[in-house]
């Protein structure tokens, strides 16, 4: 095995550990807080991998969206409503663990089947576009994938209009979850400590 | 134009001279690049922090650091010195991994991003082809950092800073990556040497700064408003955080944050001067130069005369913007949170889409002028 190919070796191993780990512990970790930083590190790490498959522009903007806008998001109302509160055990726990376990599984299955299904290899090595990339991409965004990329910033901003609703509760005159009419003072908070003690 | 000194060329051609293959000549390469940058940040920094205390000594009439050197230059060596051996603290309720992970999340993108900064047509690290988007994208991982640290402190003001400053760089970052693309969009490629080429037809009368007014003072103002430099310190505004993100923090730790801060002004201003003033071309085209002096582009001395003028102008332009920053710093007074958003979200943002939409104009306009 010549360097190169070591290396691309031993980075694809180092990379794909990072996102099975830090995956489970998406999931698995009790704090929220050490979700949220480790769903950071997966998406970094799905970064490196499209870097090691030559896609750097994909790379870049995996890391500018995912890592710098979503999971930053999701961090900072983490910490805007840090509240520890006991959870309501949930009554019928056990069905809905059932139901969620072969949901999972369905989809684990329809993935596999598509790995094993599709021809991943390239015809040729000259297929592969590395530096090019970003131009090609820029030509399909503009050319046959217009409108999807069009209907996905329609979604975005569908969603912004409706969390502006959400936060700006003056805009409306009655609440829309409970049907009262809101109070259109500003909400005097009982003061709480920003952080709860770790004991 | 493909001139300049290819040292990564020769060098390798020097170790196969002694008969090691070109792979092993590589890997011995690979480091020295890396490290000549990473010296270069570090001393920068020094070079830095002796400014500001001079150049604040000055603005506020007092004389500055004086006793440590001639003139006091070594006084910012005292200064990492003193943070090397200080104690490290970790305060009892704070998170001690997330505490320490933070400053080394702040500071790594900022030293990753001097991949793209070039000095010279060959000398930089990597000539990767996303380029200044590169930067975009690394210098949008720092707000987690700040955030983890601002929330592993357990302190109300380390978390108050931490959200004004997640807050901060995601609101700038938008018109400073529309400012950039305005000259991306001049140049047809996103490469910063590229970027610079495109500059360097006709001395100081082809930069950037001519054709994108707006978006020089729109990137400028964005930058520093990432750098967290006053005006525009809110996340560490002293009289009203403490030291925000950064008041839990001691010893080396802090020296992170310290260095990670300063490494990003000297980052940001060589970015500017590589967007709009230039990079490391002279005034007067080095071709005229030649011409005057009756030598070939191509020969020896030129070629080291070329690449050590970059440097210099290089260098030279990043440390006059660096001068600014730190005498804004001394002489304006802080914007409220309120006026910081406003200026962001309200000003800056339509101001850089209407920069970005009136470049795209002309360069259809005048393809000659503004790139085609």
């Amino acid at each position: 095995m010549s360097i190169a190919i070591t290396t691309q070796f031993i980075c694809f191993t180092v990379l794909s550990l990072v996102v099975i780990i830090g995956a489970l512990g998406v999931v698995l970790l009790e704090s929220i807080v050490y979700s949220a930083f480790l769903l950071g590190g997966v998406f970094m790490s799905v970064a490196g991998l499209y870097l090691l498959l030559n896609a750097s522009f994909v790379a870049a903007a995996q890391v500018l969206v995912y890592v710098g806008a979503v999971n930053v998001l999701i961090i900072f109302a983490i910490m805007l409503v840090n509240k520890k509160e006991d959870l309501k055990p949930i009554s019928d726990i056990k069905s809905r663990r059932v139901i969620s376990t072969s949901i999972c599984l369905t989809l684990l299955s329809l993935l596999i089947r598509v790995d094993l299904t599709n021809v991943w290899s390239l015809s040729s090595p000259q297929n592969s576009i590395g530096e090019e990339s970003t131009i090609r991409i820029g030509e399909h965004l503009f050319s046959d994938y217009l409108l999807p990329f069009e209907v996905a910033s329609v979604l975005l901003l569908m969603a912004m209009i409706g969390a502006i609703v959400l936060a700006r509760r003056d805009v409306m005159s009655k609440d829309i979850s409970t049907g009262l009419p809101v109070d259109q003072e500003l909400i005097e908070k009982s003061s709480e400590p920003l952080l709860t003690n770790k004991n | 134009m493909e001139y300049g000194l290819d040292l990564e060329y020769s060098f390798n051609e020097f170790l196969q001279g002694f008969g090691l293959s070109s792979e092993i000549a590589h890997i011995i390469w690979l480091p020295l690049p890396m490290l000549l940058v990473l010296v270069a940040a570090v001393v920068g920094v020094l070079v830095t922090v002796w400014l500001e205390r001079k150049i604040s000594a000055a603005a506020q009439q007092r004389i500055g650091p004086e006793y440590a050197g001639a003139l006091g230059v070594l006084q910012p060596i005292a200064d990492g010195l003193k943070l090397l051996v200080k104690e490290d603290i970790i305060p009892a309720k704070a998170d001690g991994i997330l505490f320490t992970a933070g400053p080394i999340l702040v500071l790594v993108p900022v030293i990753l991003s001097w991949l793209i900064v070039p000095f010279g047509q060959n000398l930089l690290i990597s000539n990767v082809g996303i380029g200044i988007f590169l930067w975009i994208a690394l210098s949008s991982i720092q707000p987690i950092g700040l955030l983890m640290s601002g929330y592993a402190s357990n302190n109300k003001y380390s978390l108050l800073g931490g959200l004004r400053a997640a807050a901060q760089s995601i609101s700038y970052e938008i018109p400073l990556a529309l400012s950039v693309l305005a000259i991306v969009l001049m140049t047809n490629s996103l490469s910063t040497i590229d970027i610079v080429n495109q500059q360097s037809g006709a001395g100081i009368l082809s930069w950037n700064i001519w054709r994108q007014p707006v978006g020089f003072i729109v990137f400028w103002i964005c930058a520093l408003a990432e750098c967290e430099r006053l005006p525009f310190d809110l996340p560490e505004a002293e009289e009203e955080l403490v030291a925000g993100y950064q008041t839990e923090y001691a010893g080396m730790k802090f020296a992170l944050f310290y260095l990670g801060s300063y490494i990003n002004l000297i980052l940001s201003a060589l970015l500017v001067s590589i967007l709009y003033l230039g990079g490391w071309g002279f005034p007067i085209p080095v071709e005229l130069i030649a011409k005057f002096l009756n030598l070939p582009i191509n020969a020896p001395f030129i070629q080291v005369f070329t690449a050590s003028i970059g440097i210099v102008m290089t260098v030279l332009k990043a440390y006059l913007l660096v001068f600014i920053a730190i005498l804004l710093r001394w002489t304006t007074p802080r914007v409220r949170i309120d006026q910081l958003l406003d200026l962001g979200w309200k000003f800056l943002l339509p101001i850089s889409l209407a920069n970005l939409l009136i470049t795209a104009g002309l360069k259809l306009a005048f393809p000659q002028f503004f790139g085609g």
